[in-house]
């Protein structure tokens, strides 16, 4: 009887516990097995005992802090760290009837678009294990895409869950920024940072979502979405408009661009209007981020010095040599990289050439965004220019590898709600659709993909 | 090398001066944590305050309460939307490798306390303790360094001054001012030893006659009056030997060391840190609304300089007597409560407030002591009528403020009313019988001799006598 989860979607399950069909104790077993046998490194911890619940286990990424369990945000520098405290999103979880199922492997930090920036070994995606699942949050992708996890969270700064998402043929869902706490997810950018779920559908994805947000007094800038979110239900797109913008975009694979075009091919036969749109700016988007969110890692990565938790390395007992050796030791590459870029933007004397410049340019962008959704209901983009590529082939290129998040930084920086949903194959491997709205209409954008979901009809099951 | 009178005077002294507060409020400036008084090491910490991974910073109402209190007691312009700032900088104190603090957009700016403009006024954290095991008592060279993160994230408001004062006298009763403001307000222990008041002083001098400023050092960390005082006047003279020898003042952070006057360099401008200052994305702006003003604004008590205006003006108090009234609140309540209509002069009073009650409370609160208002606006009456000696009255005072009581009462029981003229009569003949020698001058004209006779009298009354009456009586026996 319990074969049959692997098949159900996590509202499907949560239907069967709750009409004692199954209980949650063996639904919790059956997922615990399964991501105990996971072979494709998405996990970096499961949990050994089983709370049950009414809802499916949820995979949690590394970056969550869990009272007790190792939470490292994939890096070697926490490692064997256990948090004094939990996330406010995973205790809503918890307190909603999921719990959590594991600790799910991740580019350190969440930086990267491959999961091989992880200080504890990649990802491979379930569609074909040479390639990576993307990134940074790849184990949790994988998890669901590979079936050993029921639904997963990740955390989105500059496309974090949509990529992976994508490139392991799932849902993705970026909530707005402000919709989700930020208490507890260990920090990268705290500017964009923004957790979400990642799911087998839409449905699982706005399931998961009325659990997790909520305005937390532990964290100032979350506000949480005005009213309730809905199921959603919606199978037509009748009167709605959507604005396409990238597919001519260089460097766009052509054959994610023709999924993505024969996707917005069935928003027309669903009744919505298709146009494409400006985003004057949005071109610039990546060139911003890679100044706004290494300058605010930069500071937030500060705290790593081995004085209170996680790694120290011990050299002549010096004080400097404590902070160099430890940061030398517990750090990866791609975040050393980032530290020093951040640190840069943010010296005296360049502050205003690169930080300021920066923080114009996004402002540019939000303006954009307003622009377009005077115009349009929703923005639709390819999630990421290319389908899910070889491990090791953009290791040496941070530049191609940053290129991955084009399509998804710009919403972030206007911190607006956005979705991937699986398109359809291209060479064998799926194709992300992103769909994205004004601040706080995730109900609206869920409602659409919704309906734009049943209609593609995608089948999320990878070969293996 | 000497300086002469020449040289001194051809130097003027620019002095601003930077504050920091320990806000008493409740919580710390970022997190639900009790505010430490001397517990157990790291007992008064969180996830938060201790720069946990994932944990973020929520601003404390109160302290912002506080500040705009401050800020209002300055006169200041409050920003409608003032922002936290990053301060980066890599030390065991910081446990998050950078202090939460505001930058460019202060809470408050242009005010004014005293004579002195106020530059800004503005919120941030404090950070924690380091203790240094090993000789040096310093994190270089220590055997060992140990964190006591109790006090970090305690809350501060940083006031700057504009470089307002000319010498180091000013700068310290401006200190002293501003001590005395603040602990009326009630928003901070500000107790210099503690550190819970932390006063710099940015010095620099110029030629009298220049309008440009000199180039500053500055002072860290001076923990009374006096040494702020010292180690202003030290850095002064520094500063003139310097230039005398033709040398330039350099920039530079500095140490006064008050033992032995020293000064020594702490940071040369060459190591000034670069702080990478950028807005703090983990918190929204402080946006004051009229209600949080006006609830700041009615709960600021009127403050030390309006209350010296006010007794000097409605009391006919001396300016200097009017002033350490209202410098210490506690005092100044207590005199304020004394007094009454019918209570006799307001200035005999404060006289024995500030000379004889202080001189035996030192710096209680005289309202803790036995001592009620009543009783001692009634002791100080008795001694403004004459109805017993100013040493009789100091007497009864002793006893009053330990074990409290009605001062006739005790004039009665100890039997130090005044002498009256019966009494007296016998004495004063007996003291004129005991010193011919002095009636011998008295009636020779030297009137200075009575002083002798009056003398006996005292003794021989234990000062129960009234000094006026004794002469008159002396007199009229003498026929002179």
């Amino acid at each position: 009887m319990t074969e049959d989860l692997l098949r159900l979607s996590a509202a499907a399950q949560a239907q069967r516990i709750d009409a004692g069909a199954v209980s949650g104790e063996e639904v919790f077993e059956f997922w615990r097995e399964r991501a105990a046998e996971d072979g494709l490194g998405a996990y970096l911890w499961v949990a050994d005992d089983n709370p049950g619940g009414s809802l499916p286990p949820v995979a949690v990424k590394d970056l969550f802090c869990v009272e007790g369990v190792p939470s490292s945000a994939g890096s070697r520098i926490l490692e064997g760290y256990r948090p004094p405290y939990t996330a406010t999103s995973v205790r809503n979880l918890i307190q909603g009837g999921a719990h959590v199922l594991g600790k799910t492997n991740q580019d350190e930090f969440a930086m990267g678009s491959s999961n091989e920036n992880s200080g504890y070994g990649p990802v491979e995606n379930p569609w074909d294990r040479a390639l990576v699942p993307g990134g940074s949050s790849g184990g949790s992708a994988a998890a669901v895409a590979g079936g050993s996890a029921p639904w997963a969270i990740g955390t989105d700064t500059g496309g974090s869950i949509r990529q992976p998402a994508a490139l392991c043929g799932i849902v993705g869902l970026k909530p707005t920024y402000g919709a989700v706490s930020r208490y507890g997810m260990i920090a990268f950018a705290s500017s964009l940072d923004q957790c979400g779920p990642l799911t087998r559908d839409v449905t699982d994805a706005a399931l998961m979502l009325r659990l997790l947000e909520g305005r937390d007094p532990c964290d100032s800038t979350c506000v949480g979405i005005e009213g309730d979110i809905a199921l959603p239900s919606a199978e037509r797109l009748d009167g709605l408009r959507f604005g396409v913008w990238g597919l001519d975009e260089e460097g766009l694979d052509a054959g994610v661009a023709d999924t993505c075009r024969a996707a917005i091919a069935r928003i027309e036969e669903l009744g919505g209007g298709v146009q494409d749109v400006e985003l004057p700016n949005a071109g610039h988007g990546l060139s911003a981020y890679y100044v706004i969110a290494p300058a605010e890692a930069s500071a937030n990565l500060a705290r790593y010095d081995g004085v209170r938790y996680g790694l120290r390395s011990t050299d002549n007992g010096d004080l400097t040599s404590l902070y160099e050796q430890t940061r030398h030791d517990g750090f990866g590459d791609e975040v050393k990289r980032r530290i020093m870029i951040g640190t840069y933007a943010l010296s005296s004397g360049y502050y205003d050439a690169y930080y300021g410049k920066a923080q114009k340019v996004r402002t540019r962008i939000v303006e954009d965004f307003r622009a377009a959704f005077e115009q349009v209901d929703f923005v639709v983009t390819p999630t990421s220019p290319t389908v899910a590529f070889k491990l090791g082939e953009r290791t040496a290129d941070p530049l191609a590898m940053y290129l991955s998040d084009y399509f998804t930084v710009p919403m972030s920086l206007a911190g607006i709600p956005a979705i991937s949903i699986p398109a359809g194959l291209s060479e064998g491997l799926p194709v992300g659709l992103q769909i994205a709205g004004p601040a706080f209409s995730e109900a609206k954008v869920l409602d659409a993909a919704h309906a734009l979901e049943r209609a593609i009809g995608f089948e999320g099951v990878p070969r293996t | 090398m000497t300086i002469t009178e020449a040289e001194t005077r051809a130097y003027e002294p620019v002095i601003g001066i930077e504050i920091h507060v320990q806000l008493k409020t409740r919580t710390k400036m970022f997190c639900a944590c009790a505010l430490s008084f001397g517990e157990a090491p790291n007992t008064r910490t969180c996830p938060v305050c201790l720069g946990h991974p994932g944990t973020l910073p929520v601003t404390n109402a109160e302290a912002v309460h506080f500040a705009l209190m401050i800020a209002l007691a300055f006169d200041c312009e409050i920003a409608p939307r003032s922002i936290f700032h990053r301060k980066n900088y890599f030390y065991p104190d910081l446990p998050k490798g950078y202090q939460i603090s505001q930058y460019d957009i202060p809470l408050a700016t242009a005010g004014r306390l005293g004579d002195v403009r106020i530059h800004r006024v503005h919120l941030e954290e404090d950070a924690a303790k380091l203790v240094h095991a090993g000789a040096s008592g310093r994190i270089h060279g220590a055997e060992s360094s140990v964190v006591d993160f109790n006090r970090g994230g305690t809350p501060l408001v940083e006031i700057v001054t504009e470089p307002d004062l000319r010498n180091a006298a000013d700068a310290a009763e401006f200190g002293r001012l501003l001590q005395a403001t603040l602990r009326r307000m009630g928003v901070s222990d500000v107790n210099m030893e503690e550190g819970s008041l932390r006063m710099d002083a940015n010095v620099s001098i110029r030629p009298v006659g220049e309008t440009t400023f000199g180039t500053k050092t500055e002072l860290k960390n001076m923990n009374s009056f006096r040494f702020l005082e010292r180690g202003i006047d030290a850095e002064i003279e520094r500063q003139k030997r310097t230039l005398a020898d033709g040398g330039e003042v350099e920039q530079s952070t500095l140490h006064f060391d008050p033992s032995s006057g020293a000064i020594t360099t702490l940071r040369s401008k060459e190591e000034a840190h670069d702080y990478r200052y950028f807005p703090e994305p983990d918190l929204v702006p402080i946006a004051p609304t009229e209600e949080m003003l006006d609830r700041a604004r009615e709960a600021l008590p009127e403050l030390p300089a309006a209350r010296a205006e006010r007794l000097e003006r409605d009391l006919d108090l001396p300016a200097d007597t009017a002033k350490l009234l209202a410098f210490r609140a506690d005092v100044g309540d207590f005199y304020e409560s004394a007094l009454s209509p019918d209570g006799g002069s307001p200035r005999n009073l404060a006289n024995w407030t500030i000379n004889e009650l202080t001189a035996r409370i030192g710096d209680a609160d005289p309202a803790t002591t036995k001592l009620e208002p009543k009783a001692f606006a009634r002791l100080v009456t008795m001694v403004g009528e004459k109805q017993i000696s100013a040493a009789a009255g100091r007497e009864i005072l002793d006893v009053l403020v330990s074990e409290g009581g009605d001062p006739a009462a005790l004039v009665e029981e100890k039997g130090l009313g005044r002498a009256g003229e019966d009494e007296l009569a016998a004495i004063v003949d007996r003291a004129l019988a005991d010193n011919p020698d002095a009636v011998e001058k008295i009636r020779a004209g030297k009137g200075q001799a009575v002083g002798a006779i009056v003398g006996a009298v005292m003794r021989d009354t234990k000062g129960r006598a009234d000094g006026g009456q004794v002469q008159r009586m002396i007199s009229e026996r003498l026929g002179r």
